[in-house]
């Protein structure tokens, strides 16, 4: 195997849907790198390729996605070249997911104990009894209050939390490398939404895996990432440390971002909503694709797509408004 | 009598009978509940899932018939009779924009609707006018009115929903998690569309939401419920800035805040697990199985709402 300093580099990634009304470009070129036992944070709002990202990279894709270009190394090797029956070792035993709706993504008609031991005994050697050994194990690991109890039990004796504390458990059972958390929180109550969050963090203090946490809600991510990309319509819009995103946003799509959301500071204040509506994938602009929405937008942004340049330590953003800004500081 | 509130609820209560074996127990809903809304003031309800807030909304409309206690509205005690009346005054803006519009229906035809019933217009003409008004209102375009509800995007059907809350210029309206669908940046037009609609026309809100941070913004007062029951109730800001109830304090500590320097400052609360079920009430407080504070007395009776001081209200024993 090859050297690696990243756990997980995805290069130029493409991905698009073909639907009745045209090719839906979701992903439209994105990288990222990932160190391991980091946590890289993804936001954006619905329709910005967050998720089609995440689904791209465990290749669960609907039937009429594909990876259309682009490179996603695992510890140095292009999965995007794996066959269904290297995929099936990767998910789970190197990668997992957990998703957004605990409700739906368990099956109702076995119980928990039969879900926790079927990743178990598909991914590693251990026996029927072992599995079921591990199944306990990892349901005491994340707090599920009498586990021996919980495994004999089905998804709808257990409550949002629970149903969510035990898809962690199944996504970690294999001990993977990576975690991919789909919005986890989101249909959870803020009271449990803590709960999560500070699980979470816990057991990658315990585990050391790597997590890229996918969220509509910058709350969430402020605290708990060391790197945060900021996606609009398949692209990444900036990319930095939590304090350079919510301190020195310098794209105009964070900072409208930031700006809409009521925090205590701007109470009483009125909101500043972004214009417009959020993008059609279908009719993407030619230039930069929040563009139409942008109350900065020059001529420029309508034709040419913006290229990430650094604008800090750590720190990239892809908006025209920079490099004039650069231009204006170079000539003064 | 006319009194100096607008909408006045009192003890009330909401059960739902569910089957369980041979027997029916209830399922307490909303219990004893008791707050009122000033004209023109905005109410924020806040809450997790399943504690009563939007049974409470509902409640109000009638759109369920209280068990017991009694709501009124400017002083005039709502019943099942003068209730169709009284939806001229009280309207209701719901939470998902999918599925409260009807699909089979142009704009024009659901904005229209709450004139038909309450006969607001004489000619079609006028008709159509007033519905032009009240797009251009939320800000839809004219254009717009011959379409169905699916060619639409959330933000966009939200409006339509609020639009057709307007259309009979009513005084109250029970806004069910108008904006918890909707993108963080379309959120804020939303809830700007709300205040300024409340400048214009001086309309009370009963704003029930789960985002406290949203809450918080719009709201004059904020009560907190948890499992059937009114926690707490104070002024927007007093709330947030001095919780008394412990249970409003672990919701406010819980609540992530998009700034990475408080986030990593504030210490969270974390509550122990989960929401007893509505059908095994616990005894007493309904919050004592979670609550660290709990004493004997909190297993004996709950803790009535009381003032302390500024109309902050909280039902707390050892508060």
């Amino acid at each position: 195997m090859a050297d690696y300093k990243y756990i997980l580099d995805v290069q130029d990634l493409h991905t698009t849907f073909t639907t009745d009304n045209g090719e839906v470009r979701a992903v439209n070129g994105i990288n990222f790198r990932l160190e391991p036992g980091k946590t890289l944070g993804i936001v954006g709002e619905s329709g910005s390729g967050k998720s089609v990202t995440a689904y791209s990279i465990m290749q669960i894709l609907a039937a009429n996605g594909r990876i259309s270009s682009g490179k996603i190394l695992y510890k140095g090797e292009d999965i995007t070249q794996w066959n269904s029956k290297q995929m099936a070792g990767f998910r789970g035993r190197c990668c997992s997911i957990i998703f957004q709706d605990p409700m739906t993504s368990l099956n109702p008609v076995f119980t928990i104990g039969y879900q926790l031991e079927e990743a178990v005994l598909l991914h590693t050697d251990r026996n029927k009894a072992q599995a079921r050994e591990r199944a306990v194990e990892m349901l005491t690991l994340v707090g599920v209050n009498e586990p021996e109890k919980r495994v004999k039990q089905y998804p709808h004796e257990l409550s949002g939390g629970m149903r969510q504390r035990v898809m962690i458990a199944m996504a970690l059972a294999c001990e993977p490398d990576i975690l991919i958390a789909d919005e986890p929180t989101t249909a959870l109550d803020v009271t449990i939404q803590a709960q999560i969050l500070e699980l979470m963090q816990e057991l990658q203090k315990k585990l050391g895996m790597a997590i890229i946490m996918v969220t509509h809600d910058l709350g969430v991510i402020a605290s708990m990432c060391d790197e945060i990309i900021v996606m609009y319509g398949g692209r990444v819009c900036e990319r930095g440390t939590a304090d350079a995103i919510f301190y020195h946003p310098a794209h105009e799509y964070t900072k409208g971002l930031l700006r809409s959301i009521p925090t205590t500071a701007n109470n009483g204040e009125r909101l500043v909503p972004i214009g417009g509506t959020p993008i059609n994938l279908l009719n993407m602009p030619k230039g930069c694709a929040f563009c139409p929405r942008c109350d900065e937008a020059m001529k420029i942004c309508l034709t040419q797509i913006p290229e990430e340049i650094p604008v800090g330590e750590d720190h990239l953003a892809a908006c025209w408004m920079n490099v004039k800004k650069m231009y204006e500081e170079g000539r003064a | 009598m006319s009194s100096e509130y607008l909408v006045e609820v009192s003890h009330l209560k909401q059960y739902f009978p569910i089957r369980s074996g041979f027997k029916t127990i209830p399922l307490k809903a909303v219990d004893d509940v008791s707050f009122s809304i000033k004209p023109g003031e905005t109410l924020g309800l806040v809450g997790e899932s399943g504690c009563g807030k939007t049974t409470v909304g509902r409640t109000l409309l009638r759109l369920y018939k209280p068990t017991s206690g009694s709501i009124k509205f400017d002083g005039v005690e709502v019943t099942d009779k003068n209730i169709y009346g009284l939806r001229k005054e009280m309207q209701m803006v719901f939470q998902d924009p999918y599925s409260s519009l009807n699909p089979r229906m142009t704009v024009e035809d659901i904005i229209g609707e709450p004139l038909d019933v309450h006969k607001l217009y004489s000619t079609r003409a006028e008709r159509h006018e007033k519905v032009m008004e009240l797009m251009e209102t939320v800000g839809l375009n004219a254009e717009h009115a011959t379409r169905y509800a699916h060619e639409f995007s959330g933000g966009q059907r939200q409006r339509i929903g609020i639009a057709r809350a307007l259309a009979v210029d009513p005084r109250f309206i029970v806004c069910d998690e108008p904006v918890s669908a909707l993108d963080v940046s379309i959120q804020a037009q939303v809830v700007n569309m709300f205040e300024d609609l409340q400048k214009q026309r001086g309309m009370a809100y009963l704003f029930i939401a789960h985002d406290l941070l949203v809450v918080q913004h719009i709201s004059d007062r904020i009560a907190v419920m948890y499992l059937g029951h009114m926690m707490e109730l104070a002024e927007a800001n007093e709330l947030m800035n001095n919780p008394m109830h412990p249970y409003t304090q672990s919701l406010l500590s819980a609540v992530p805040i998009p700034d990475p320097e408080t986030a990593r400052k504030s210490k969270r609360i974390i509550l122990e697990g989960d929401v007893p079920s509505p059908l095994r009430m616990p005894t007493g407080c309904p919050f004592r199985t979670r609550c660290k504070y709990a004493t004997e007395q909190c297993a004996k009776a709950m803790p009535e709402l009381k003032d302390r001081g500024d109309g902050h209200l909280v039902a707390c024993w050892n508060k």
